[in-house]
């Protein structure tokens, strides 16, 4: 074993023990935290595996961004969290035959000969000065460019949605409509009463002071 | 015994599985299910990185490039789903979500 192997095991034993308390945690607050170390792990995997730029935009997407925003959200609501935790281990005798199962399965045909390292060596090195990032950046621009605009168009419609579902009205805001003001029309603000300019007041029936200032 | 390509794919058919147990576990706590299909997407990830590697190919990276980009958007949109349905409910029950039921 060289030490890379040490590496990839320490890490997977990291992971799949992140993975076990993502999915048990009680407080979904530490289920969040433990998802983060399961994606640090995950990164120095791919590390191993010479995918660099990936890695790093794992942490830094994930962890930066879509981690926090579940954190966000997770600290933002008010939980009940006995009502959730309700039953929790009722579906274990289903789930775990289920995925054990499926685990199973998978093992066995990936542990195969045609995976195993006589079939597929370990690639040869790359050069020193070999750039991962630019490789990719070479691929994405060139050979995928048109689905490299679509995922951006993706990634505006996901902003526009987000935006729209959770945008809200605050009923105690001062805010005038600039639009709203400029639409006005003459109407909308006075209205012409058609009445005599004049009235001829007779002495005998003095109107009263109320009906005058109407 | 030196780490090949099943041991990584064996990996990742492993966070599946658990995944797999977080959804039928947590079936009422919305957000956590949320996670198990991201930790899902990761182990998928997973495969195709190693395969990328294996087959000295690089097809299998873009693929992931995208792969993190439409999740990042689903969770963005999934998160803002949940935020309104608490907004609205003030829970985030699964059982309690049935008003589409007749």
């Amino acid at each position: 074993m060289i030490f890379q192997d040490y590496v990839f095991y320490a890490l997977a034993t990291i992971l799949l023990f992140a993975g076990l308390r993502v999915i048990t945690a009680r407080n979904p607050v530490h289920a969040a935290l433990f998802l983060v170390l399961a994606f640090f792990t995950a990164a120095g995997i791919w590390l191993l595996l010479e995918a660099e730029f990936l890695a790093i935009a794992l942490v830094l997407v994930y962890v930066g961004a879509v981690m926090v925003l579940f954190l966000f959200v997770v600290m933002m609501l008010d939980i009940n969290l006995d009502k959730l935790r309700e039953g929790f281990w009722n579906a274990l005798p289903i789930a775990l035959p289920i995925g054990l199962l499926m685990a199973a399965e998978m093992i066995m045909i990936l542990s195969s000969k045609h995976f195993s390292p006589d079939m597929m060596s370990a690639p040869t090195p790359r050069p020193a000065g070999y750039s991962n990032t630019a490789e990719l950046g070479r691929q994405l621009y060139t050979d995928y460019l048109l689905p490299f605009e679509l995922a951006s168009v993706v990634l505006l419609v996901a902003i526009v949605a987000a935006i729209a579902l959770t945008l809200r009205e605050r009923k105690d805001s001062k805010f005038i409509d600039p639009a709203a003001q400029v639409r006005v029309k003459r109407a909308d603000r006075i209205r012409i009463v058609s009445m005599p300019s004049e009235k001829e007041i007779t002495p005998e029936t003095p109107e009263p002071a109320a009906e005058k200032k109407r | 015994m030196s780490v090949g390509l099943s041991h990584y794919l064996i990996l990742g058919s492993l966070l599946f599985a658990i995944s797999i147990i977080g959804i039928f576990l947590n079936r009422k706590n919305v957000i956590v299910l949320l996670m198990a299909i991201e930790l899902m997407l990761l182990a998928v990830n997973m495969n195709f990185i190693a395969f990328s590697h294996y087959l000295n190919d690089m097809a299998g990276q873009v693929f992931v490039f995208f792969i993190l980009t439409v999740a990042a958007a689903e969770s963005a949109i999934g998160l803002a789903i949940l935020v309104l349905v608490f907004r609205n409910l003030k829970t985030i029950n699964v059982d309690d979500l049935d008003r589409l039921k007749g």
